[in-house]
């Protein structure tokens, strides 16, 4: 027991004896280089930093809300081709089509490129009834997008159920439907419950790509814009690391999530 | 006492059989499961299907409930042709019940959430209603501790009979049972097949699949040897299983009793 715990004891010390060497040494590398005084001015420039980051904050509380819309928004849109995408029968053809067309354009284009053509695009072509603000346009792009992704893991979800959860169902007079909805979704939703997550987490980060539009004053726009006033880079290292702080919890969680559920059997509780 | 199945209150002509099976026909791409299948089974009979594994059983009692489409022949339950492209099949499943090898329950679901969504969701019996119907058949079973329990916290015997209760509470007028002791350890086939035989007691239609041949023995009114995907002999149980004529059915029958299960 003494012995044990010796063992972890030292085991503790050789991690932070090693951590400390190879932290030290690249520190070392870098700060030793010939640009380093350079580079710290240019990135590391705190009080300037600590001037514009009350804007920045501000901005990323737009970029949060932004997630919270686009996530329920991709959630919705994303089932719901999942769901046409298991419609059997001939009468289904056209939005099963449309379905399929739809996950290989969006998984294929990329994101910067639906943003700008959607968001420069749409409101040029002067469609009455359609908003013209970038941010709506910057949101569907986003939504678009991750739409087709999710729409995949939902739909490897609904696949990995056993047709035999669909044979029970079906064999107890619940139609395709309500089969679906009661029985298969469920259990799929709980499978691809950790990647689901993990998308949330990349779209935080992407929000920040709203951005290039040019006026949705989010975090990477206001470090734009303070970065452009001085030439001084500071506030995108700031807008980072707020952006790290933000993610890190939700990848825990998605940790957390994804153990729990591989301890209670094969991820089907 | 009430008992697990309510008569059915379908006036099928006296002498019509309440399962009639003509001319069947099911091929899986090029390989055909069931080639001109005859069979019949009358009102509160229990029919039990033995065979190989391949033979068609399986195919059979799934075409009954209508999870498969046949290929060609018909399928009567209580005169009507359930093969019609016209007939509702989910109002056809909704009568007939079917239980699985491998029980098939809903792993999401609490044991009494399994029972009542058929009876909630297809019939819109209340929740309350559904949930006393279910627990009055879930104590007659000896499972009334285990409503509120996963699934999968069940023995499989357990579970089996959560599964023979869940199609039961459809009402339905014949239930399917397709080896459904094949998935269990010994030990807990005894309490699945008891079940059946007080199904069988209390007047239930019944189509059985299995390789319990004392089962077969005792309990059935007619046993249908399966070859093939067609029958290759029917008949009493005592003459099927005791002196049996045709030699594919003397061949089967000599390796269940060298494999020790007769």
């Amino acid at each position: 027991m003494a012995y044990r715990r010796s063992r972890t004891i030292r085991s503790g010390w050789i991690a932070f004896a090693s951590t400390l060497i190879v932290v030290g040494v690249l520190a070392a590398l870098v700060m030793t280089s010939e640009g380093w005084p350079r580079f710290r001015k240019t990135f590391l420039k705190w009080d300037y930093g600590w001037e514009v980051f009350p804007q920045i904050l501000d901005g990323l509380w737009l970029n949060v809300r932004l997630m919270v819309v686009c996530e329920i928004a991709i959630l919705i849109l994303a089932l719901t081709v999942a769901w046409v995408r298991t419609l059997r029968g001939p009468v289904y053809f056209p939005l099963r089509a449309a379905a399929t067309v739809y996950t290989d354009v969006f998984r294929g284009l990329p994101l910067i490129l639906v943003l700008f053509m959607l968001g420069f695009g749409m409101p040029t072509l002067r469609i009455g009834w359609l908003p013209s603000s970038p941010l709506f346009w910057g949101c569907t792009a986003l939504v678009l997008t991750y739409g087709a992704y999710v729409s995949e893991v939902f739909r490897s979800g609904i696949e990995s159920v056993h047709p035999s959860q669909r044979a029970a169902a079906r064999s107890l007079g619940l139609s395709h439907g309500k089969t679906m909805r009661h029985v298969v979704v469920p259990q799929a939703v709980r499978r691809v419950f950790p990647p689901l997550l993990n998308d949330m987490v990349a779209l935080q980060k992407d929000t920040g790509l709203i951005s290039v539009l040019g006026v949705i004053y989010d975090a990477v726009l206001r470090a734009q814009i303070a970065t452009s006033q001085t030439y001084n880079y500071t506030p995108y290292v700031v807008a980072g690391v707020l952006f790290v702080l933000i993610t890190i919890p939700l990848t825990r969680l998605t940790d957390y999530i994804s153990r729990r559920q591989g301890w209670i059997g094969g991820g089907t509780v | 006492m009430t008992s697990l199945s309510k008569d059915p209150a379908h006036p099928g002509a006296a002498d019509e059989p309440l399962l009639r099976v003509t001319g069947l026909r099911k091929s899986y791409g090029s390989s055909v499961v069931l080639r001109d299948l005859h069979l019949e089974v009358g009102r509160h009979r229990c029919v039990t299907l033995i065979g190989a594994s391949g033979s068609g059983k399986s195919t059979l009692l799934r075409c009954v409930n209508l999870l498969e489409e046949v290929d060609d022949g018909q399928i009567f339950l209580d005169g009507k042709d359930i093969t019609d492209p016209r007939v509702d099949p989910d109002e056809i499943r909704s009568r007939v019940g079917i239980v699985f090898q491998s029980f098939n329950l809903f792993p999401h679901m609490k044991v009494l959430d399994n029972i009542t969504l058929a009876p909630r969701k297809v019939h819109g019996v209340p929740k309350d209603q559904a949930e006393a119907e279910a627990m009055e058949l879930l104590a007659r079973v000896g499972l009334r501790d285990k409503a509120t329990a996963r699934p999968d916290s069940l023995s499989g015997g357990q579970q089996q009979r959560v599964a023979i209760v869940r199609a039961l509470v459809n009402k339905p007028v014949l239930m399917l049972f397709d080896e459904v002791t094949s998935a269990l350890d010994p030990e807990l086939v005894g309490e699945v097949l008891a079940m059946i035989k007080d199904l069988k007691s209390d007047g239930m239609t019944m189509l059985v699949a299995t390789h319990e041949m004392g089962f077969a023995r005792q309990v059935s009114d007619a046993v249908v040897f399966l070859s093939e995907g067609s029958v290759a002999e029917t008949g009493p149980p005592e003459q099927v299983l005791g002196s049996p004529q045709d030699p594919r059915t003397q061949q089967f029958l000599r390796r269940i009793i060298e494999a020790g299960r007769l």
